[in-house]
């Protein structure tokens, strides 16, 4: 039991698997919307390009999640209006929007002054984390669970046919940004336990793992969700003991538990009927 | 008038898709919309399910604006097979339930009433054994079964069919055509896009040919003609055009 209970006489430690499990659980339940909508494209971009507003936001004094989602939404409108108004495809216009911004990010770490450390942006800082920032995550959390929560038929119903949702006279458009406006916010809660570029993992991964399992929503956003917190939970763990980076340990566990599923689910892995028990 | 659509433009930036076109559509009625790819038949959806709105030119539906109609619940999209990702994890019972939507609260909580609109929908169109089943494990002529069962259990009196008759069995054909004669008889008006001119033929009473516009609109009898539908496809389909004449044949005397 000792390698379970050592870890939890050090402050940083609970703090960390406090963190981590919220941001996990938050950022699972959204990764089934992203998974069913195919938008995973859409959250690499997002949380890259909320980079220029955490430091803008860090070296005005604001809360930095206020200047990642001003950024977060901002590049999503601009996606859509370039993809509008111009001939180019929507992959392409996302590609060029969120390394443009991400760009901007870098160029602003390296010349305004701030005390940033651009490595804790980019791959995380979930043992370092501070007060502050551990008040701000639990708010987006609760945001965005909230929202998906009170939502979730909707949402759902949005990303299986649009089309019937617009004939009964739901607002399409506005679930299309609600969705995008909770991404960017789940995005920057994703930032502080594993960073800017695995952030995307924390928002497809456990909907993917969890898509392979059953054929049910609600199971699959339970599924995910636990997978998600496992993953989050263990990895820091894993990390602890093997003094490693948090952000790549969390990420490596939710890719193993997805490769479980790839090759073990009961319908869709694909050793599916070598089993004893096969039918 | 159960549809009025006046004098309609639509434009894709700048890019013309529908043209002048102007359609009535009363009460109880099945009506083709045939026409080629690209010929504007999505785009006149589109219009009538508000996802487009017209640049010029009006729609009205049941009188109202196509806005306060959808509030009414008024029309229902069925929609072809290829339109809907089948390995989405959601039961044919939630399917047919996303038809009651519209007249739920803001939660989507289903009452006794909801479930019990779901269950006459699902016996109507014999899915009541498959509720539980994923919609991916359906077959086509199924699926078009759980998507109508949608429509019926939305209670809406129009409905827009898109490609019915694309990959279904002869079971599921011949199911719902009983069913939209039941429909027509209940005063719905149902408006069916499609290649299928054989279908069109059978059980339409009117037909709309479009190509960017209006080309044609009327009784089936007399709309239905081989230079009407060659004026529709650009005189390309020979064997459509053979079948139609054929056809036309038999039915003048």
């Amino acid at each position: 039991m000792n390698w379970l209970l050592e870890p939890l006489s050090h402050a940083f430690m609970v703090r960390a698997l406090l963190v981590s499990a919220l941001v996990g659980g938050c950022c699972g339940l959204l990764s089934c919307y992203m998974t069913l909508k195919g938008w995973a494209l859409m959250g690499d971009a997002v949380s890259h390009a909320v980079m220029p507003g955490v430091v803008l936001a860090y070296s005005l004094g604001l809360p930095f999640s206020l200047g990642a989602f001003v950024f977060g939404v901002g590049s999503v409108a601009l996606i859509g209006f370039v993809k509008q108004k111009s001939r180019i495809k929507e992959d392409t216009v996302i590609g060029l929007v969120f390394t443009g911004f991400f760009a901007l990010g870098l160029v602003l770490v390296s010349k305004v002054r701030s005390n940033i450390d651009l490595t804790h942006i980019l791959f995380g800082n979930v043992l370092g984390i501070s007060l502050a920032d551990i008040w701000q995550t639990l708010l987006i959390s609760a945001l965005v669970v909230a929202v998906l929560l009170v939502l979730r038929r909707d949402l759902l119903l949005f990303c299986f046919d649009p089309t019937h949702a617009r004939s009964i006279g739901i607002n399409t458009g506005l679930l299309h940004y609600t969705l995008l406006s909770v991404l960017s916010l789940a995005a920057v809660a994703g930032l502080q336990t594993v960073g800017v570029i695995l952030v995307v993992a924390m928002l497809v991964t456990p909907g993917a793992t969890a898509y392979l399992l059953t054929d049910r929503f609600d199971r699959m956003t339970l599924l995910a969700i636990g997978s998600s917190i496992l993953s989050s939970l263990l990895g820091v763990y894993i990390s602890y003991w093997t003094d490693s980076s948090t952000a790549g340990c969390v990420v490596l566990v939710q890719t193993g538990l997805f490769l479980l599923a790839f090759l073990l689910a009961p319908r869709y892995g694909i050793l599916r009927g070598y089993g004893p028990q096969a039918p | 008038m159960r549809i009025e659509a006046d004098h309609l433009y639509v434009d894709y930036n700048g890019i013309v898709a529908l043209f002048d076109a102007s359609l009535r559509l009363p009460a109880g009625c099945i009506c083709g919309l045939v026409g080629m790819n690209g010929a504007g038949k999505s785009t006149l959806f589109k219009c009538l399910t508000g996802f487009v709105r017209p640049s010029r030119g009006r729609v009205l539906i049941n009188g109202q604006s196509v806005a306060q109609a959808q509030r009414h619940q008024a029309v229902a999209y069925v929609p072809q097979n290829e339109g809907i990702d089948c390995s989405f994890p959601i039961s044919v019972w939630e399917v047919v339930m996303m038809g009651r939507y519209g007249a739920m609260n803001l939660l989507r909580l289903p009452r006794s009433a909801d479930r019990l609109a779901v269950r006459e929908a699902l016996e109507r169109v014999e899915l009541l054994d498959l509720r539980d089943r994923p919609i991916g494990s359906l077959s086509g002529g199924q699926r078009k079964r759980a998507f109508l069962a949608r429509a019926i259990a939305q209670g809406a009196s129009v409905l827009l069919l898109d490609e019915p008759f694309n990959g279904v069995d002869v079971r599921t054909e011949k199911l719902m055509a009983g069913l939209l004669l039941q429909f027509r008889q209940e005063g719905s008006t149902i408006l069916i896009s499609t290649h299928d001119l054989e279908h069109v033929r059978d059980f339409c009473d009117l037909v709309v040919l479009i190509n960017k516009t209006v080309l044609a609109f009327g009784e089936t009898a007399t709309v239905f003609t081989p230079e009407n539908l060659a004026l529709t496809f650009g005189g390309l389909p020979a064997d459509l055009l053979v079948g139609a004449t054929a056809r036309s044949g038999e039915t003048d005397p």
